[in-house]
């Protein structure tokens, strides 16, 4: 499968994304103790924004074809045509309400399935981790499910004679690894700067028909598999961390001013020695 | 590649009735808009006058985000602390051809491009076209950046004052100082039962004001108020010139503006929610651009097409007015063979008939009249000091009012025959 | 790839599992965190507690790891394993498990304790808890795998009720390690697993480690200044740096000035980088946002010095100064000069014993 063997058909680079809340606008009901989601305004999720970035310069590089692909309601559609409207081709998006609750395991067997309804793929990536869940699960998840090579933490990606390269941050230094097609890597927050949308792409957007909705019954996944009822874990209950009050001395004004009274404050609150 | 048979910049009144006209007559049309949405980035509120749009819209009165139908026309002048107010009623001024309506621009501008874009125009927000894509002379598109470029057959550039593209187009000159006027609006919230009770308005009724004299700080230009369904819109034009020489910001004028007591009594208790700022032209029908060029015309502000004589303010009309206009004339070229700049000079025929031309033409004098200081210094506070007089009672004994008017004018030093001249050129150029 | 394994009847699900990881011949103190967490659940469980070590010729870190509390290790040895790979050792772990059924699994929630296993729960189709903080046992006898939420505003408590083993990552410096007692016996175990070449899927071409600065680290510092994107440019890090070595203190950063390029990796810190603890926390030109506050929210004092008095560093501030840092850092320096006549070397935090 080896795209340098086929010169038939473009490669084919595929991008999970999630529509997450904007991180900064997110607050906890002090009341339900769950998120207050509802009128928070929504990005994409911002590493898979990074990892659309990657996809798209291996598309001005190698003329691939960048499809986008995500699970959840149909206000993700907002995410999805912005990631059309930076560049990608096309968009897919798992949407059915069976699906609702889904854990990890559940969402990175639903994505697999889906990537495969999909077909032809030579790479995939996914963000490292989402804002809203932060797990990092989904993306090595969907790699054991479909039996890739995966890579994460990568910062860049590049295809050489029919290969993957990508650069890993691990713990102790960065890592050059190789794969073949197709292989799966988790790409880094922060590590590029994504792109605007342009004209082009959004009136591609506009022109319609770059979305498409599938429900599980179109691609063939099994209703017992996915959903809360058949998600491994539970979300018992969540706990309000009440962190010990701060004792918030702000200083403003003229430097040298407000340098004297931290310095006292630091000095006579034995936080420095005198 | 993207193309279209036309594209538009901006979805302002010039534009959005552009791409509609365009768009009925069966051209594909883009219009893109750089703000999140149509009118986020203009003024906001003001009053317009319905005319064009009842050419446009025949039943534009149905769903319109009409804020109030102005029944009450009122003309201030304004002293230190005195006021002298002119007031016009009639239930009439709200009805038909020559009905004016308050709006908000952000629900106006968005409900005009919807329509167009019910008529088949594509519309793209959050986008600036960075330029015309030029080759051979000719236009070949738009541009927004290096690899982002659309093409189409004509451009019709509707992108208000600023009129950056217009000029890069070769199409004018770059703006002087006297040209151009300084706009500022507040948007002040009250209630609308408060409104309707201070003003004496019915449900649907509105009021408007022109202030002239000390509201500027008798620099030329003047400011205006317009009620909406619960707000107030209170703002001033300003020529940019005099700001500059007398060294004063626009907003302290504003602010100074807004503590007079004539203007106090109206919008005491409320809340400004917003303020903006934006350049007005004041070209008069001298200084207009060229309209068209090869595969190019020009609508709306970008053009010039304003009429501000002090005591009204029209742009939302002739912006309207001439988008139609560009409609029709490229319509008109693509029968003569295309959108050569010999096939599109009809768009001055149609700016004609639309009567875009006719009415700048009558007007023109405006921007020069607009030069007389003593019509925005002098003779505001010559009527002042003598309505004071008329007005003020303490048993003394009264003058007789032809006494009192050549008195004054000799305390304002103004030669008799200058005032008798500012008044013929004033009532001409009305 | 996936089997059901979950619904099997849970009672034959016992024992507690830590997936050791290795570098340089010594266990990575995550790990040996781990050992000492895992000891306590396994005692609360009245269950062995086994340590999972794949690689290769790792006898003596195996020996190593249970001087740190372990019962049993088990080693399986072969060349694949030499480095670290996502197949072959999620393989590796996919085999044992389903060979021995533990009840309980932790990994380290490092970059590859993450990796392996997000590939793994997907492979087992069971439960995983990410980047835990605490546990508890409930009372059916569940793993509550407590775990910080929208960016640690909130603690959310995972149950995996159905399906075993339940598997749990855990976040680094959260747990004590245990003091290491080079007496402790316990037993070696030596499994095999069926790897094949092609389980080697991913090719390392290249390494190249981290730089670590000399001088002390902010894990191990009273006093940690730390620099974020504000500080514009790289070298602006040596404003802090003179900051630090008037106070005794090691320097960090945020995320955005490591990956900005301006220091290593090493001293991010933040969800995805380090938590410290210090005594002081000064946050220079960091704005505050929840990713980065989960790494220093637990500081015993913390001071913010931002030009922007909204930055939401300042709502969990003990001090703060709202000012251009490029003023109020060098002013800091000269005025702490002064205040010992220009020998303030050793201007450290108030020892606790002292306060
Ligand atoms: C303070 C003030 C008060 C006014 N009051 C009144 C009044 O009461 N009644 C009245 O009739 N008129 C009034 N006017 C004048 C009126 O606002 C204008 O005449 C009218 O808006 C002109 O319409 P337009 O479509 O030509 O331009 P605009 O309304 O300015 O629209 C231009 C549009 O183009 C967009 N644009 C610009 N450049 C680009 C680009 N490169 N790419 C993409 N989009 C672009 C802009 O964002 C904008 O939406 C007032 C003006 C001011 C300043
Ligand atoms: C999956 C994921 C994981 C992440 N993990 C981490 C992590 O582990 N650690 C981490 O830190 N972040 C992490 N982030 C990133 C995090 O969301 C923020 O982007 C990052 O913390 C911002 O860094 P900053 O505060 O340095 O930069 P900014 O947010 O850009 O803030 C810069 C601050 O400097 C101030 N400033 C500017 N100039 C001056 C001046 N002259 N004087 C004083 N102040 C000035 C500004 O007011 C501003 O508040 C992660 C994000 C994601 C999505
Ligand atoms: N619902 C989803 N739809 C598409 N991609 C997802 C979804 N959830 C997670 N992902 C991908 O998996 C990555 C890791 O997510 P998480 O495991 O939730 O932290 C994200 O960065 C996305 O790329």
């Amino acid at each position: 499968m080896s795209p340098a063997d086929s010169n038939a058909r473009p490669l084919r680079i595929l991008v999970c994304i999630k529509q997450v809340p904007k991180a900064q606008e997110l607050q906890v009901d002090p009341v339900t103790q769950t998120l207050k989601r509802v009128g928070v305004p929504s990005e994409i999720n911002p590493p898979d924004a990074n990892a659309l970035e990657i996809a798209l310069t291996l598309k001005d590089r190698h003329a691939a074809e960048v499809v986008v692909l995500s699970m959840g309601p149909t206000s993700f559609d907002e995410s999805l045509e912005r990631a059309v409207a930076m560049g990608a081709d096309r968009a897919v998006l798992l949407t059915d309400r069976i699906l609702g609750g889904s854990d990890t395991v559940p969402t990175a067997y639903a994505l697999s399935e889906t990537i495969q309804k999909i077909g032809g793929y030579d790479l995939i990536l996914t963000g490292e981790e989402t804002t809203d869940a932060s797990t990092g699960h989904v993306g090595p998840g969907i790699a054991g499910h479909l039996d890739l090579p995966q890579i994460t933490y990568v910062s860049e990606v590049r295809i050489v004679d029919g290969t993957v390269r990508a650069r890993r941050t691990a713990e102790d230094g960065t890592e050059w690894w190789q794969t073949a097609m197709p292989s799966l890597c988790t790409v880094n927050f922060g590590c590029n700067k994504p792109r605007s949308p342009t004209l082009t792409g959004k009136i591609r957007v506009k022109r319609g028909g770059v979305i498409a909705h599938w429900s599980c019954a179109d691609v063939g996944i099994d209703p017992k598999k996915v959903g809360l009822l058949n998600s491994p874990t539970i979300v018992a209950k969540v706990d309000t961390i009440r962190l010990p009050p701060r004792a918030g001395h702000i200083f403003s004004g003229e430097p040298k001013e407000t340098v004297r009274a931290l310095l006292e404050a630091l000095i006579r609150d034995r936080v420095i020695a005198p | 590649m993207e193309r279209f048979d036309a594209i538009v910049v901006g979805a302002g009144p010039a534009g959005s009735a552009a791409a509609l006209t365009l768009a009925r007559k069966g051209f594909s049309t883009l219009l893109v808009e750089r703000g999140r949405s149509p009118g986020v980035k203009g003024m906001f509120g003001g009053r317009i006058y319905s005319w064009a749009l009842h050419d446009l819209l025949p039943d534009w009165a149905k769903d319109c985000p009409v804020e109030r139908y102005v029944v009450h026309e009122n003309m201030a002048f304004l002293a230190e602390d005195t006021a002298l107010t002119i007031s016009f009623d009639s239930p009439k001024l709200g009805e038909g051809r020559s009905a004016s309506f308050t709006a908000l621009r952000a629900k106006f501008d968005s409900w005009l491009a919807k329509k167009a874009q019910e008529a088949g125009a594509v519309l793209v927000t959050g986008i600036r076209v960075d330029g015309l894509w030029q080759e051979d002379g000719r236009i070949r598109g738009v541009l927004v950046a290096p690899n982002d470029r659309v093409a189409a057959d004509v451009v019709v550039i509707a992108e208000g004052a600023t009129s950056v593209l217009t000029r890069s187009a070769g199409l004018k000159a770059d703006l002087e100082p006297r040209e151009v006027s300084v706009g500022v609006k507040e948007t002040i919230e009250l209630p609308a039962e408060a409104i309707q009770e201070r003003f004496g308005l019915g449900d649907k009724e509105g009021a408007a004001f022109v202030f002239a004299g000390q509201a500027s700080l008798g620099l030329r230009g003047g400011g205006f108020l317009y009620t909406n369904q619960s707000t107030i819109s209170l703002g001033l034009v300003v020529s940019s010139e005099d700001l500059a020489r007398e060294k004063v910001e626009i907003q302290e004028v504003q602010t100074r503006f807004r503590m007079h007591p004539a203007v106090q009594r109206w919008i005491r208790g409320g809340k400004v929610t917003e303020y903006s700022a934006h350049l007005v032209p004041e070209l008069g029908a001298g200084m207009m651009p060229r309209l068209w060029g090869d595969g190019v015309l020009v609508a709306g502000d970008a053009a010039g097409f304003l009429i501000n004589n002090g005591y009204t303010f029209r742009g939302v009309d002739l912006a309207i007015a001439s988008g139609i206009a560009a409609g029709e004339a490229v319509e008109a070229a693509r029968a003569a063979g295309g959108p050569r700049a010999a096939n599109l000079q009809v768009y001055e025929k149609f700016l004609r008939s639309r009567n875009v031309l006719p009415d700048l033409e009558r007007f023109r004098r405006a921007p020069l009249y607009m030069k007389n200081e003593r019509l925005f210094d002098v003779y505001p506070r010559m009527l002042l000091e003598i309505a004071e007089r008329l007005y003020t009672v303490d048993g003394s004994g009264k003058e007789r009012l032809a006494d009192i008017v050549l008195r004054e004018a000799g305390a304002a030093e103004v030669p008799k025959w200058k005032l008798l001249l500012d008044l013929l050129q004033g009532a001409r150029s009305m | 790839m996936t089997d059901g394994h979950g619904l099997e009847d849970k009672s034959h699900f016992r024992g507690v599992w830590v997936f050791l990881e290795g570098r340089a011949g010594h266990l990575r103190d995550v790990s040996t965190q781990l050992i000492g967490e895992g000891r306590r659940l396994a005692d609360l469980r009245g269950t062995p507690l086994t340590g999972i070590l794949p690689g290769k010729g790792v006898d003596a870190l195996a020996e190593q790891a249970i001087g740190y509390g372990l019962d049993r290790v088990i080693v399986v040895d072969d060349p694949i394993l030499e480095i670290y790979r996502s197949r072959p050792y999620a393989q590796v772990m996919a085999q044992l498990i389903r060979r021995h059924k533990p009840e309980i699994v932790l990994f380290g929630a490092s970059k590859n304790g993450r990796d392996l296993g997000g590939r793994l729960h997907a492979i087992l189709e069971t439960g995983l808890a990410a980047d835990c903080v605490k546990f508890d046992i409930d009372a059916e006898g569940n793993l509550d795998m407590i775990r910080p939420s929208f960016g640690g505003k909130s603690l959310a408590h995972i149950l995996c009720k159905k399906h075993r083993p339940q598997m749990a990552s855990v976040r680094r410096n959260v747990f004590v390690a245990p003091p290491h007692n080079p007496e402790r016996r316990g037993e070696i175990v030596r499994e095999v697993v069926e790897l094949s070449p092609q389980d080697a899927d991913a090719t390392l071409l290249e390494f190249e480690e981290f730089t670590k600065e000399g001088g002390l680290r902010p894990e191990e510092a009273d006093i940690v200044v730390s620099g974020g994107y504000g500080l514009a440019d790289p070298k602006n890090f040596a404003l802090l740096q003179e900051l630090a070595d008037r106070l005794g203190g090691a320097i960090a950063a945020s995320r955005k000035a490591v990956d900005s390029g301006w220091v290593p990796k090493t001293l991010q810190v933040g969800q995805t980088g380090m938590t410290v603890r210090p005594k002081l926390y000064i946050a220079v030109g960091i704005s505050g946002a929840v990713q980065h506050l989960a790494g220093m929210q637990e500081a015993e004092k913390i001071l913010v010095i931002n030009i922007d008095p909204k930055a939401p560093l300042f709502e969990i501030a003990d001090y703060g100064i709202v000012g251009d840092l490029f003023e109020i850092v060098p002013e800091l320096v000269r005025q702490l000069d002064a205040l010992k006549g220009g020998d303030a070397s050793d201007r450290r935090a108030v020892p606790a014993e002292a306060r």
